[in-house]
Order: C-alpha cells, then sequence, then structure tokens
C-alpha cells in the first residue's frame, strides 16, 4: 500500500475523486494541504480574495456542470466566512463539499488561535459534516462527503481537518475507497407504482393540467423527459425562479416563471388549474403567497426525492418520492400512447383562457423618457448573447428582471441564489462558471449594491484571466428595498441609498479590467456590442438606469396566487 | 397529541447534536429525550417525547429521518407499545411517621428504597410518566423532595414490530 501524509491523502483522494478545481484560501491550519497541492498538477487551486467568493465559486461551478464544487479554507475565520456560501448552496441544494482546516485535534476546545467548531457553526445549513480525527479516516471521510454531497437530495458538506492529522511529517498507507456504502443513507430514486398510477390517472383526467417544474428537475438532468410529458399532455407549463431553463423558456407551452415577481399567465394558470404536477419544486413563500388561499381547484401530484419537501407548505393528493428523472420515466411509461387529438380537445378550452391572460402582456413596460430602463438592458443582453449566455445574478431587482426577461432555453444557464437570496453571490458564481465552461460566455446581472459585496474578487479575475461581462444596474439605491419602501413606507426609504458611489470605470480599471459607463438609452446598444466584443478580457457595464422602475407584475401579500398588481396604478 | 418517536440512528460523534438541531431549528417542542447505544455498540437508540399535531409530527418524523446519520424512525404512540421511564428521588425522612408514610408510598407504587441516609431516602420507581407523576405528587403530600431525577421516556412496539438496522 501506498504510504503518504494526510495532508498528501487530502490531495490524492480530491484527485482520485476526480476533482479538477478547488477554490480556497491559504492559512496556518492548510498549509500542509497547500504544500502538498503545490507538488502536483492533477487538481487546480484557484486563489480567491474572500473565503465567502470562494464558496460562491464552488456553488457557480456546481450549477454549472452538475459536479461536486469544492472549497478549501483554513479554520476560524478561513472556515466562518464560508458561512454564507454554505448555507446559499444548502437552501438551493447544490452539490459542494467545503474542507476547513482545524487547530491540531489536543486543542480543539481549548479556544486555540483560529479555531472555530465548525462542525458546530454549519450543522444547521449542510447536508452532513465531517470531523476527522484519524489521517488513515481521511480518504473514506472526503469520499463519503462526495457521495452524500451529489446523490439524494444534492447539498453542501463540511469536512473539518484537524492539522495534526495532515501533518506532513507522518506517512500512513493510502487506500481509496472504491464503492461508498452507507447503511443510514439510501436516497429513493424510483417512484412508488401505485402512487404513479394513480398520479397518471389524476393528469389524465385533469382538463385544466399545468407543469410546476423546479430546480429539482435541473439537479436531475430531467429537461428532456419533463418536456416530453408536457408535450404529451400538452399542459402550460411554468417554472420557479430555480428552475429556469428545465423546460425551454422559448417554448410555446411556457407560460412563464411563477411565484411573487410571476408572469401574470403563470400564476392565474396555477390558481385556476384543476391538476399541477409539481417536479422538484418546494412550494416555497415566495411562489404560494396565502397558503389558504392556494390553488383552490387543484388535485397536486408532488414529485420531490426529498420526502420531508412533500407536504411540508401545501398538502399533496397524490405524493410521489423520488428524482424527476426517474419518476418521470415511470410517468412516460405509464401513460402510454396518448392519442394527440383528443388531448388537444381536451384542453383547448384551457389554452384559450391562458391566451386571453397572455394577451395582457404583462411584462411590457414603458419607455420613452430618456432614462435606461432595466428590462431593456436584460433585452438587449439576451440579444447580444443570442440568448445562450450564462447569465449569474445578484440579488434584488436586477435579478428578477433578469429571471422575467431573459429566456433560458436551456438548464443551468441561469445561476442565482434563490432561496437565501444572497447579495455578492453573482460576481463568484460567474467566475465558477468559467472555470468550468472557459470558452464560454459568462456573464452578471448585478446592481450598485450586490458587487459591492464582493468586489474584491475582481482581482481573482485578473489573475486566472476571467473574462466575465459585468452587467450592473446602477440605480444608485438598493432598489428591492426601495420599491418595498416605495409600496408599503410610503417612499421613506430608510437607508436604502448610497450617496458615496464609486467610479465602477475606474474602479474596474484600477483592477486592469475595462469599463464602460452608460447613461442614455441610445447607447445601451452600442456600448452592449462593445462589451461582448472584448472577447478575452472582464468588462465592467456600468449602467444607470431609472432609480424610480419597480419589478412587476408582484403578488400583493396575503392574496391568493394571482393577486397581483400590474403596474404602480393596475391590479388583478 | 402526546406522541413517542423512536429513532435509530448511528452511534457516531455528533449525532445527537444533528437530532437537537432539527428540533431546534424548525421550532419543534421536545417534552423529553432519552439515548444510549444498543445492544449493537455501533447503534443508538433514541426516544423523544413531543407534543404536537399530525402534520407537525409528520415533518419530524421526515426531518429526522432526513439525517444521513439516521437508520430508522417509527412513531410508537401509532401503535400498541410499552412505555417506561424511571426517576429517582431524593425525599427528607426527619420523623418516623413520615419514614413509615414514605415506605408505605414506596409499596403501594412498586418502588424501591435505593439508599438511605439519616436524614433522606432515595427511591427509584419505574412506570409510565403518569405514574411517576403520581408518585411524585403522593411523597409530596407526606414529606419535602429534595431532588428528583428523570430518565425520560424510553419504549418499544409490542409484538412482531421493531426498529432493526
Amino acid at each position: 500500500m501506498e504510504m503518504m501524509s494526510g495532508a498528501a491523502m487530502v490531495v490524492r483522494t480530491l484527485k482520485d475523486i476526480g476533482v479538477k478545481h478547488v477554490f480556497g484560501y491559504p492559512g496556518g491550519a492548510v498549509l500542509d494541504i497547500y504544500d502538498a497541492l503545490y507538488a502536483q498538477q492533477d487538481v487546480e487551486h484557484v486563489l480567491v480574495r474572500h473565503e465567502q467568493a470562494a464558496a460562491h465559486m464552488a456553488d457557480g461551478y456546481a450549477r454549472s456542470t452538475g459536479q461536486t464544487g469544492t472549497v478549501l479554507v483554513t479554520s476560524g475565520p478561513g472556515a466562518t466566512n464560508t458561512i454564507t456560501g454554505i448555507a446559499t448552496a444548502f437552501m438551493d441544494s447544490i452539490p459542494m463539499v467545503v474542507l476547513s482546516g482545524q487547530v491540531p485535534s489536543m486543542h480543539i476546545g481549548e479556544d486555540a488561535f483560529q479555531e472555530t467548531d465548525m462542525v458546530g457553526c454549519s450543522r444547521p445549513i449542510v447536508k452532513h459534516s465531517f470531523l476527522v480525527k484519524r489521517a488513515v479516516d481521511i480518504p473514506e471521510a472526503i469520499a463519503k462527503a462526495y457521495y452524500i454531497a451529489n446523490t439524494g437530495r444534492p447539498g453542501p458538506v463540511v469536512v473539518d481537518l484537524p492539522k495534526d492529522i495532515v501533518n506532513v511529517s507522518e506517512e500512513h498507507p493510502y487506500q481509496f475507497p472504491e464503492d461508498v456504502t452507507m447503511r443510514s443513507y439510501n436516497p429513493t430514486l424510483k417512484g412508488h407504482n401505485k402512487q404513479i398510477k394513480k398520479a397518471v390517472k389524476t393528469l389524465l383526467e385533469s382538463k385544466r393540467p399545468i407543469l410546476y417544474v423546479g430546480g429539482g428537475a435541473i439537479s436531475a438532468e430531467a429537461s428532456d423527459l419533463v418536456t416530453e410529458i408536457a408535450e404529451k399532455l400538452n399542459a402550460p407549463v411554468t417554472s420557479t425562479l430555480m428552475g429556469l431553463g428545465a423546460f425551454s423558456s422559448v417554448h410555446e407551452q411556457f407560460v412563464g416563471m411563477l411565484g411573487m415577481h410571476g408572469r401574470l399567465e403563470a400564476n392565474k394558470a396555477m390558481h385556476n388549474a384543476d391538476c399541477i404536477l409539481a417536479l422538484g419544486a418546494r412550494f416555497d413563500d415566495r411562489v404560494t403567497n396565502n397558503v389558504d388561499k392556494f390553488c383552490p381547484h387543484a388535485n397536486i401530484i408532488h414529485v420531490d426525492i426529498d420526502p420531508a419537501s412533500i407536504s411540508k407548505i401545501v398538502g399533496a393528493h397524490v405524493p410521489v418520492v423520488g428524482s424527476v428523472d426517474e419518476v418521470a420515466k415511470q410517468l412516460l411509461k405509464e401513460m402510454g400512447k396518448i392519442d394527440a387529438k383528443a388531448q388537444h380537445a381536451k384542453v383547448a378550452d384551457w389554452w384559450e383562457q391562458i391566451n386571453q391572460w397572455r394577451s395582457r402582456k404583462c411584462l411590457e413596460y414603458k419607455k420613452g423618457d430618456g432614462l435606461i430602463k432595466p428590462q431593456e438592458v436584460i433585452e438587449s443582453l439576451y440579444k447580444h448573447t443570442n440568448g445562450d449566455a450564462y447569465v449569474s445574478s445578484d440579488v434584488g431587482q436586477h435579478q428578477m428582471f433578469a429571471a422575467l426577461y431573459y429566456p433560458f432555453a436551456k438548464p443551468r444557464r441561469w445561476i442565482n441564489s434563490g432561496g437565501l437570496g444572497t447579495m455578492g453571490f453573482g460576481l463568484p458564481a460567474a467566475m465558477g462558471v468559467q472555470m468550468a465552461h472557459p470558452e464560454a460566455v459568462s456573464t452578471v446581472v448585478t446592481g450598485d449594491g450586490s458587487i459591492q459585496m464582493n468586489i474584491q474578487e475582481l482581482a481573482t479575475c485578473m489573475q486566472y484571466n476571467l473574462p466575465i461581462k459585468i452587467i450592473s444596474l446602477n440605480n444608485r439605491a438598493l432598489g428591492m428595498v426601495r420599491q418595498w419602501q416605495d409600496m408599503i413606507y410610503k417612499g421613506r426609504h430608510s437607508h436604502s441609498y448610497m450617496d458615496s458611489m464609486p467610479d465602477f470605470v475606474k474602479l474596474a480599471e484600477a483592477y486592469g479590467h475595462i469599463g464602460i459607463r452608460v447613461t442614455k438609452p441610445e447607447e445601451l446598444d452600442e456600448a452592449m456590442a462593445k462589451c461582448f466584443a472584448a472577447k478575452d478580457r472582464l468588462v465592467f457595464m456600468d449602467i444607470e438606469i431609472d432609480q424610480n422602475e419597480h419589478v412587476y407584475p408582484m403578488q400583493i401579500k396575503f392574496g391568493a396566487m394571482d393577486d397581483m398588481r400590474l403596474s404602480k396604478t393596475e391590479r388583478t | 397529541m402526546r406522541r413517542i418517536i423512536s429513532v435509530l440512528m448511528e452511534n457516531a460523534p455528533g449525532s445527537l447534536s444533528r437530532i437537537v438541531g432539527v428540533f431546534s431549528q424548525r421550532g419543534f417542542n421536545v417534552d423529553s429525550l432519552c439515548v444510549a447505544p444498543t445492544d449493537d455498540k455501533s447503534l443508538s437508540r433514541l426516544t423523544i417525547v413531543t407534543v404536537a399535531d399530525d402534520k407537525v409530527i409528520e415533518q419530524i418524523t421526515k426531518q429526522v429521518n432526513k439525517l444521513i446519520d439516521v437508520l430508522k424512525v417509527s412513531d410508537l404512540s401509532d401503535g400498541h407499545h410499552v412505555e417506561r421511564e424511571l426517576m429517582l428521588v431524593k425525599v427528607a425522612t426527619r420523623s418516623e411517621l413520615v419514614r413509615a408514610e414514605v415506605k408505605r408510598n414506596v409499596d403501594i407504587f412498586r418502588a424501591q428504597i435505593v439508599d438511605v441516609d439519616a436524614n433522606n431516602y432515595t427511591i427509584q420507581v419505574t412506570g409510565t410518566s403518569d405514574k411517576l407523576d403520581a408518585f411524585a405528587h403522593a411523597l409530596s403530600q407526606s414529606t419535602e423532595i429534595i431532588e428528583a431525577s428523570r430518565t425520560g421516556v424510553c419504549g418499544l412496539a409490542r409484538g412482531e414490530k421493531a426498529l432493526r438496522p
């Protein structure tokens, strides 16, 4: 058996698992591991400027590929700085492994320098965690961590490594566990046959069906199967913020995103449906609005790999535990051949109704007052990237504008912090995307608030030549906070404005990148063209937009799904 | 409604804190909790008594089951079961009269005196939580309870049903 140090085992295990990139930052407790990294070429390390960004980079990497993202940080502050990133991944079920250094075993509990109980700190926001106690256990712990992170409902896993066990001066036998099995962990992938039959019966009896697709369809790589089901039933499809792209947004059966800032036709269709097929979605409060008024006419078929998600918020009539891809295959098989003509006829009235809602054109907005509208920036971005870019987003109004005005035709192209709503996520996530797809166009839609939460990563972009395109919708304010203050607090803008905005163009230039400022609508198109022409450079587009634009449609609090404001003055 | 949840989990460091975490994180309440390794030392069995409606119990069961270390979860109160709790209680016995009354109660409740001191008895009693409450109440009528310690409920399903890996 090969003999090596604990530190070498960490790196070797990563290599044997097939990890290509590690995002991290060195420090005392992990110096041995960093030394082991130095001696090899199989695993590339990306040095960030703040550990939170390392976690978001690993996250963006994972979201855009489906592969587990890897983070390596030191003990104490290094570890705690990743907490927001871990929580972000946890809320959105993103596979991630965080290797954190720890003080030597004999000093744990002594409040040693840079000591934090990382397993304890991260406990509520991880799928699982390990505190490794012996060097020989390192390969198995790390292999288990990757297995847990990317099977079942994916999620982040922390592996805490005390400094004494990775010590380079002691060697131990290395054995890579070829097969990881855990008696206490066996996720259910296939749906129960009886439930599948019941689901199909309910679907085929329905005259007003709708598919409600969430992030689970993306993690299960089930796009084609979901599309097949939708087409077979000729049913409308709506998507959660996390599910965008799982079903093509340019497909004629797509009625748009649903929920708080969903499209009118999507929320109307949900509210009036007689059967909802939920595929990997979790009835989040940003979808349902008032649960007591939620979809009163619908039989709900809830497909989810996590039994705990089913009937947590809204009771399911037909619960199906399983992964979206496996269950979709079972549903298709059970449906068998469906007479397309008869099925079309069955839902014809339903489509007529939906098309009426569509004709309201809820996404229309007013232009022409000399100010750049955020919506037109996203439309321009769509045009200049042929709708085929990876779009990472920060959190706020710009996020909703991007979700609504950039139709995603493919899964894994829309990268955003949906569950936790983490400002500062966008730039590092786009960097992770770019590391995973060096040839692709990786863009960030952000705002002047969010971008400043991880702006230090512009330096990392320089170091690794990441030609990211930053589309910053600059409204000199925290737009979404301001919108709520306009609506609920009589326009009292308590601390939602920033009156010491940096010169973003100069800032980008200071980091060695290109900065472009756009202030007039007529300059937008040309500036955007210039931005995407600079293929191998990072471009920071500082776009001065209308400060008073609100995101609409918007659900009315305590109402049903389809109780919505359609503009500052109109409501349903 | 009062429920008894039985959990079979890996006897690994951190397992217990994860279970307790689920309860505090999701706002579930714990009336009592009892945990120890099973006949198979690699496993621990944990019994939680909680009061909640059916929907919350379903969530508790699912969220606990979701933990990686957990092998099996069952709601004992779903069917016939045996439940027991043990209490050690120290009472003041400063007069002959009190000693006699305490001894009578011990006999009636089929408890045992496990330690005797000049001025107090330590008594062990097992049974359902209700019985333990009743015993403590009876003692308190005739003397002063100095201190008491209860294990929390543990239980098993009756008949063939078993919680095994």
